[in-house]
């Protein structure tokens, strides 16, 4: 009898150990996930102290107003002046020409995938699009430089490295961002939308044109935003064909430096206050890009509601 | 179709239309090819064995050390961001409760990150990692500076992996006594585990095709290396060879030994995708 109850009573401490280790587990487990899950903000908060930490100081010693609207840069100069106006024009420059390329085109892609496309045609439609996604802006870039430079040069003169071919160029690589975003804009719009138009007497394309349009604007203007984006932020494509001369440009056939590219050129060698003039040129391009962010949230988030 | 045709009679402004519609569609399919097409017209041919040398010379232009050096980094990059992003997605999936603020931020750091452009990365990485923790450039400044940009895209792709998990699974688990951290990698990972996959391919994808991230963290110089020394990748090489203008054919060759295995990462990815959206 005695030795059954000792049996039973190590059996059940066992149990309590068990549990207790599990529930331990559980715990600490939990809280891995969580410390992973706030690595995100931890790396967002630090990326931030380190670009404004390391850029700021230099805007204030260049005089914050010279640095964003001096129009010379001659970093190397005796009398070094550090104006990134030119640049800041060049960025915007581009990614105008990307939008004015790539929106409409892209833009009309989706319309054509989402409503019009033959199922049967769609599987094969599909993929080439998503993989314009996945090719590396550098393979993007040497395409430019064997193709869309000497056609510019070409075609319409200058010696090809311009304005205008970073915006083909630029235009081409938004194009996924554009469709994908749109697509799925345009197929979240309710069936009854068009089945009312089309019940007023409206043909197809009157429909999608005229109603299912105009009912995907925000997530439209999502998709643009993002492409905006994406055209700004790019840098190895632009700078193989944009010809990078750091003065303002005086026409789209001129060769123009953007943000990206200034700082891709020089940091290699920059030091001292030139290295932080490039890092502020990096923090200018961030604030751009956190703007672009937050516009992309208030849309989304009014679409939601 | 002869009704049809009657109707763009009456209403020759949807004919237009849906002519525009194709024409952008066409340009847009066109693009994809040129660009792939023209990559691999001015690259195969120059593709020759002294290309895959073992060491590089200025002679040879030699990729063979960028792949030893790409591979490297893909590896080290995905031990680093794969579990951070896997854990992160479950926390955001499995644990946290619906309105906690914390997960607000989370998500809201997370679209921050995957709206950063590259370049930012790059200097970052050079700030940080290069600089301020002193590895100089190297491999694995490049890795963790990497790490960090492929990040969001785990997390989003594992989170639409577990959420599809159906709850049912997790119900029969519990029922069955199976404690949560017991059905999360018995029950709820292995049924998500394609998309998880799917999701991990495309960032091997983004490491092997960066090439403003790594300019200046892990460097361009084309060399067999350890994690602490500085090697330039696949994308960087071929960037230094095109940016000099004096290796535009072994470029081009680079690039279409870049262009496919990029190309076939994603094609990978969207496969392991789709059987998983059957199954």
């Amino acid at each position: 009898m005695d030795n059954q109850i000792n049996l039973v009573d190590t059996s059940d401490s066992g149990i309590t150990n068990k549990h207790r280790l599990k529930n331990f587990m559980e715990r600490f487990m939990q809280a891995v996930f969580f410390v992973c899950a706030l690595m995100s903000i931890v790396a967002v908060i630090i990326i931030c102290l380190f670009m404004f930490y390391n850029g700021i100081p230099a805007m204030k010693e260049i005089g914050f107003f010279k640095f964003l609207f001096g129009g010379t840069w001659l970093p190397t100069a005796t009398k070094p002046s550090f104006g990134i106006a030119p640049m800041i024009l060049g960025s915007i420059y581009v990614t105008a020409g990307a939008l004015i390329i790539g929106v409409p085109i892209g833009l009309f892609t989706a319309i054509f995938m989402a409503k019009f496309c033959p199922k049967k045609l769609y599987k094969f439609l599909m993929p080439p699009i998503n993989l314009l996604a996945g090719i590396p802006s550098i393979i993007y870039g040497f395409f430019g430089v064997i193709v869309l430079v000497p056609f510019v040069r070409n075609t319409f003169g200058g010696n090809g490295n311009s304005i205008l071919t970073a915006s083909i160029l630029l235009g081409m690589m938004i194009l996924p961002t554009v469709v994908g975003m749109s697509e799925s804009a345009l197929r979240a719009v309710p069936e009854s939308y068009y089945e009312g138009a089309v019940a007023l007497g409206a043909t197809h394309e009157r429909a999608v044109a005229k109603v299912i349009f105009p009912a995907a604007k925000s997530g439209i203007a999502a998709a643009v935003v993002l492409a905006i984006g994406r055209a700004i932020g790019e840098t190895m494509a632009v700078i193989l064909v944009a010809g990078n001369q750091p003065r303002f440009a005086g026409g789209i056939l001129d060769g123009v430096r953007t943000l990206t590219s200034n700082i891709v050129m020089e940091m290699g060698y920059a030091t001292g206050l030139h290295y932080d003039a490039l890092i502020a040129t990096g923090v200018v391009l961030f604030v751009f890009i956190l703007i672009i962010n937050i516009l992309l949230n208030v849309i989304t988030s009014k679409k939601k509601s | 179709m002869e009704e049809k045709m009657k109707t763009y009679k009456k209403h020759p402004l949807s004919l237009v239309f849906k002519i525009i519609t194709v024409v952008a569609i066409t340009i847009t399919v066109a693009v994809f090819l040129l660009i792939v097409g023209y990559v691999l017209i001015k690259g195969v041919p120059h593709l020759s064995p002294k290309l895959f040398e073992w060491k590089y010379t200025s002679e040879n232009a030699s990729m063979m050390t960028s792949i030893i050096t790409t591979f490297e980094m893909v590896l080290i990059s995905l031990i680093i961001a794969a579990p951070l992003g896997i854990f992160c997605a479950i926390y955001l999936v499995e644990y946290a409760k619906r309105g906690n603020k914390a997960v607000k931020l989370i998500r809201l750091t997370t679209e921050t990150l995957s709206g950063i452009p590259s370049i930012i990365y790059g200097i970052f990485g050079n700030l940080f990692f290069v600089l301020a923790l002193k590895w100089d450039y190297s491999i694995m400044a490049g890795a963790w500076t990497l790490s960090i940009m492929v990040l969001p895209l785990i997390i989003r792709s594992t989170e639409e992996a577990l959420k599809s998990v159906d709850d049912s699974y997790r119900e029969g688990s519990f029922g069955l006594g199976a404690g949560k951290l017991r059905t999360i990698f018995v029950i709820v990972l292995p049924s998500a585990i394609s998309g998880i996959l799917s999701g991990v391919i495309l960032a091997i994808g983004r490491v092997v095709g960066e090439t403003a991230a790594l300019v200046f963290t892990s460097g361009t110089i084309a060399q067999l290396a350890g994690l602490f020394d500085s090697s330039s990748t696949l994308a960087v090489h071929m960037y230094t060879l095109s940016s000099e203008g004096l290796y535009m054919d072994e470029a081009a060759a680079t690039g279409v030994v870049l262009m496919v295995s990029v190309l076939l990462l994603n094609f990978l990815a969207s496969f392991i995708a789709k059987k998983f959206k059957k199954g």
